[in-house]
């Protein structure tokens, strides 16, 4: 299992993109040759665009009759071979969650990018929110581990989609970009290298496609039609993929490998940004399209003599609790600021010792500067 | 299972996990006797099944690829493969429950998109798996788990429910027709496009035993009985048609 750098699909240069039209791209980048989906708004424009750039460069789009059918064909193609990837928003992405849970018990590399809006339910269809923090870790049910990333930029929809594709091939595991409508609809420039870099997913002839093989905790994924003569299934199974229903040592082990094969890289996996912390005295935890209007919020606190700095979350699952508790050790307060009702506000209670206070809003906009910047001046 | 036939089973496998009577592990060997008889490459077919009893008869068992995948997902799962390397024959067994109810709409826009798919759907007319209960192809009438006074609704057709979606081979038999069956699983083997085989199979446990059918020959001897061919059927009373069960192929 290696990275290799290959040629850039699309012409080194910059591009005026819109973040859905963004990830698209940086999906193609990442070698992603397969895509289902089904059309829900606000992600509907990323949809499209792969219908027509996978069409240009000879791969594989299909639009399928519901969102369950889309990731399901997602992880039929991803055994077949393919680098492969749904798109959806909120409503999309409960229909999923079953087929999520299969793709992490069967550690089947797929990538879901979710634009989310403004729920529970239908909610605000075309308004912002970013309610689907906890249902990305615990929408399936059982324990297991997925790898979410939450792009601020459309720069990010590019560089993070195709770090999602890597991430997923490396680790055998469901990857999603947690995006939201700001984000997916949002145009800006971006800037795109002459090579990228790729990760291959681990081969092995004769390799056991479902056991330990190496330190890294994640075994080798033949393909279908290889010859290998697989046997997948979402039961509890053994190294070859027997299903072991009833023997509790092998379901024990399983469903620890598959958390611990995450869990055990979770530093080299998680990525986080400091901005002004070195003698803030208040932190700003933020992500998503949130942490540009919060960045803005403590710049403008800075110029007024408040110490004041911002720990951005580029990963949000795994959660990054080391570098949030090493905040907690600096800060007297932190303040959450998201489009849900303190989702990871509680994720950071649990990691620091200071003062957390969770701002709120889910009225379907994002939130401003001055929302901020009043919270910060009162606490 | 014949001596032949075992090089189609995957080492390890031990036995049948079949309930005594059911008509599953006879449609698991004629499967392998058709794939035989054309001499398929099992290292280029891929089984994908769903979830219930008729999920299990690919997989593990077949030394093929197997896919056993979600309730009711197997045609989209089959479908992603299918796209993707299109070198594969994917063939897609499993219930009637998983293929009809859950997967009902899968089933249809399968059918629609006349994706290459062979289609195998193992019809006992009930959910085995899980006790028994009422399913969308149970009979009017008939005791389940959940429908102890008998079924009040109607059953699907389940042929002209997929012919009428669009799939391009259709057909019926049942277990007790071997010979039909095997040459019908050829015929969609060798068809390129949407192929669909309802394979009736008994369920003496689940079905039979609450339907006066309790010992497993009474149900195959029920079904030899009641299936006909269509041109059999011409001559019949609307009455004497009604409890028979219509075989053959509906479209090729």
């Amino acid at each position: 299992m290696a990275s290799r750098w290959v040629k850039s699909p699309f012409p080194k240069g910059t591009y005026y993109f819109s973040g859905n039209e963004a990830a698209a791209e940086g999906a193609i980048a990442a070698g992603c040759r397969f895509y289902a989906g089904y059309p829900i708004t606000p992600s509907s424009e990323l949809m499209e665009r792969m219908a027509v750039r996978l069409n240009e460069i000879g791969g594989v789009f299909i639009q399928m009759e519901d969102e369950i059918a889309s990731i399901s064909a997602v992880i039929g193609a991803s055994w077949a071979g393919a680098r492969a990837m749904t798109a959806t928003s909120g409503p999309g992405f409960s229909l999923m969650q079953e087929s999520i849970g299969y793709a992490a018990f069967t550690e089947t590399p797929c990538v879901i990018i979710d634009v989310q809006r403004a729920g529970p339910c239908t909610g605000q269809a075309t308004k912002v929110g970013s309610g689907d923090i906890m249902q990305a870790k615990w929408g399936s049910h059982g324990d297991y581990q997925v790898i979410a990333l939450s792009p601020w930029s459309s720069q990010e929809m590019y560089d993070l989609t195709l770090r999602a594709f890597n991430l997923s091939e490396q680790y055998r595991v469901p990857a999603m970009v947690m995006a939201d409508e700001a984000i997916g609809h949002l145009r800006e420039t971006i800037r795109v290298a002459a090579k990228v870099e790729v990760w291959d997913r681990k081969k092995k002839k004769g390799g056991a496609p479902f056991d330990i093989e190496g330190e890294d905790g994640v075994p080798p994924m033949p393909s279908f039609g290889e010859g290998e003569r697989l046997s997948v299934t979402g039961s509890t199974h053994d190294a070859y993929g027997f299903r072991k229903t009833d023997d509790p040592k092998a379901h024990a082990r399983l469903v620890e490998r598959i958390n611990k094969k995450i869990l055990n890289h979770k530093r080299s996996i998680i990525e986080t940004e400091d901005y002004l912390l070195e003698d803030a005295e208040m932190a700003v935890v933020a992500y998503g399209f949130t942490a540009r209007t919060s960045l803005y919020a403590v710049k403008r606190m800075r110029k007024d003599g408040t110490k004041v700095g911002m720990l951005r979350l580029k990963t949000l699952w795994p959660f990054p609790d080391e570098a949030v508790a090493e905040i907690g050790k600096k800060v007297k307060k932190i303040i959450v600021p998201e489009m849900n009702l303190g989702q990871v506000a509680g994720e950071v209670k649990k990691y620091v010792p200071c003062d957390v206070i969770s701002l709120s809003q889910t009225n379907g906009e994002v939130i401003q500067p001055d929302t901020i910047m009043e919270m910060l001046r009162k606490i | 299972m014949v001596r032949a036939l075992e090089k189609y089973i995957r080492p390890g496998v031990k036995s049948t996990p079949f309930c005594p009577g059911c008509g599953h592990g006879i449609l698991m060997g004629l499967i392998l006797r058709a794939i035989d008889d054309l001499k398929m490459d099992m290292k280029k077919m891929l089984f994908v099944s769903g979830i219930g009893c008729a999920a299990w008869i690919p997989s593990p068992h077949y030394n093929g690829d197997t896919l056993h995948t979600l309730h009711g997902r197997a045609l989209a799962f089959a479908t992603g493969a299918k796209l993707y390397n299109p070198d594969l024959c994917v063939m897609v067994v499993s219930g009637d429950g998983d293929l009809s109810s859950i997967g009902g709409n899968h089933l249809i826009h399968a059918a629609r998109r006349d994706i290459d798919l062979k289609v195998i759907c193992a019809n006992n007319m009930i959910y085995g798996m899980t006790g028994g209960q009422a399913a969308s192809t149970t009979p009017r009438g008939s005791k389940t788990s959940t429908t102890g006074e008998g079924n009040p609704y109607r059953p699907f057709d389940l042929c002209k429910l997929v012919e009428g979606a669009g799939a391009t081979y259709v057909s019926r038999f049942s277990v007790t027709q071997p010979i039909s069956l095997i040459q019908s699983i050829k015929k969609a083997l060798l068809h390129k496009g949407f192929s669909f085989i309802e394979a009736l199979s008994p369920c003496p446990t689940q079905f039979g035993r609450r339907n006066l059918l309790e010992r497993p020959e009474d149900m195959i001897k029920d079904l030899i009985r009641r299936c006909i061919l269509e041109e059999e059927a011409e001559g019949l009373t609307e009455e004497e048609r009604a409890e028979k069960i219509i075989t053959g192929e509906f479209l090729s």
